[in-house]
């Protein structure tokens, strides 16, 4: 039963104190949900559990386990989809994915499943400086699909550019991944069709008026 | 092991479609050399003396032409983020980057260089050496490239910045390198210079891909 976890979370970024006292629970199979003003620390804090920003107080734990003992073990456990897309304008589609999946070790052969669950096989073949910005962000999400052994996923604004097909497509591949016990924490303005998942307003965390 | 194999495939298959990249810095190379008859005169006397300076330097300018980019591109399109994220070191994604860069530029130079050599005019006895040292000194410019490219990601005009940074970090590699062609024509041991040349290589083998993985990091902050 995997568990993460964080505790008395500081963020400051810049100088600004963007969130204090942060603390959440996720269970293995839940989702949560960030949501919040622009600039309320969102992605700083997909950053934070992502192990790119450390916390300037408190800390993250796996299975009670502070992160910072471990990093590179978390490393392996996170599939982190943020703003930019990642995908190179010369390689074709099937290329670009195909790379993430040999490293992530899962093989090129889970290639086209994923590129099916976000509706973009048609595109295997075709170089990505041809994509438009809502088939980009699909090419982006479908990395997910092929990351398997990645528990822990951390989406930043995923439904950025896509249509209500793939926020569909990608409610269903968030819905699989509980399914196989994986957790996902999405920052997000706009609905998803996520069953069951927590709430995390980081308004309620700001302490914009105090100067660190 | 895979995993590095996997980073230098996709490194070489972005290289091949970008397709200009390495021949740009052979042509880089070659016009650099050839320019010098042009200001120094055609004396052939005087070419062949400064022929192992000029190769040097003109192959430190076109290994500094890739660098720049060597991050750049995937610093921009969000990939070394998720670099960061494999269950490889960012060390080891570093030395694969390092390792592509290499071949994708240093070794088209070390192919060159024997021609522009002949060009101008240069002692036949100093062939072998000025291969030999190429190949031991320019991975060791890319090493160290590496981490003024790491430095300077995401500064705006990071190409001069990187030049001022890396350059005077190449003058041990220049003078060496040199001093072993320039023996070999004088019919001196070059052993000193070569050992040199290699303790360089795995000095900045041992110590680069951390010190540009640390600089990596704190750019992603």
């Amino acid at each position: 039963m995997n568990r993460f976890t964080g505790h008395d979370l500081d963020c400051i970024r810049g100088e600004r104190l963007v969130f204090t006292g942060l603390r959440f629970e996720l269970a293995q199979g839940e989702a949560l949900v960030l949501v919040g003003a622009n600039g309320s620390g969102k992605s700083s804090l997909l950053r934070l559990m992502a192990g790119f920003l450390r916390p300037a107080r408190g800390e993250l734990r796996w299975n009670g386990a502070s992160l910072s003992e471990d990093p590179e073990g978390h490393r392996a456990r996170i599939c982190y989809v943020g703003h930019l897309d990642a995908v190179k304008p010369v390689l074709t589609v099937a290329e670009n994915l195909g790379f993430w999946a040999e490293l992530w070790g899962g093989g090129l052969e889970s290639v086209g499943p994923a590129l099916r669950a976000f509706g973009v096989d048609h595109l295997a073949d075709v170089p990505g400086r041809f994509l438009s910005a809502g088939q980009k962000r699909r090419v982006n999400l479908a990395r997910m699909a092929v990351s398997r052994t990645a528990a822990l996923w951390l989406l930043d604004e995923p439904t950025t550019a896509l249509d209500r097909a793939g926020v569909a497509a990608l409610g269903k591949v968030l819905a699989a991944h509980r399914g196989r016990g994986g957790m996902a924490v999405v920052a997000t303005h706009s609905e998803l069709p996520l069953d069951g998942s927590k709430l995390l307003d980081l308004g309620y965390f700001a302490m914009a008026e105090v100067p660190v | 092991m895979t995993r590095l194999a996997c980073i230098l495939g996709r490194e070489f298959r972005l290289a091949q479609r970008h397709g200009m990249d390495s021949v740009l810095v052979v042509v880089f190379f070659v016009l650099a050399v050839v320019l010098f008859p042009f200001g120094v005169g055609p004396e052939p006397n005087i070419l062949a003396r400064i022929a192992a300076g000029v190769l040097w330097v003109a192959a430190l300018f076109a290994t500094m032409l890739g660098l720049e980019r060597l991050f750049q591109a995937d610093y921009e399109d969000g990939s070394l983020e998720l670099l960061m994220l494999t269950p490889l070191p960012l060390e080891g994604v570093v030395l694969a980057k390092v390792a592509a860069h290499w071949l994708t530029t240093g070794l088209p130079l070390l192919i060159a260089a024997p021609l522009l050599a002949a060009i101008l005019n240069m002692n036949v006895a100093g062939f072998l050496v000025l291969i030999l040292a190429l190949l031991l000194g320019t991975p060791t410019l890319s090493l160290i490239g590496t981490v003024g490219a790491a430095l300077v990601l995401g500064s705006r005009r990071g190409g001069i910045l990187l030049s001022l940074l890396v350059l005077p970090l190449y003058i041990p590699v220049l003078i060496f390198g040199v001093s072993a062609v320039d023996a070999a024509i004088g019919g001196f041991g070059v052993r000193a210079q070569l050992l040199i040349l290699g303790a360089f290589l795995l000095a900045s083998l041992a110590l680069c891909p951390w010190a540009a993985a640390a600089a990596l990091r704190q750019a992603l902050e």
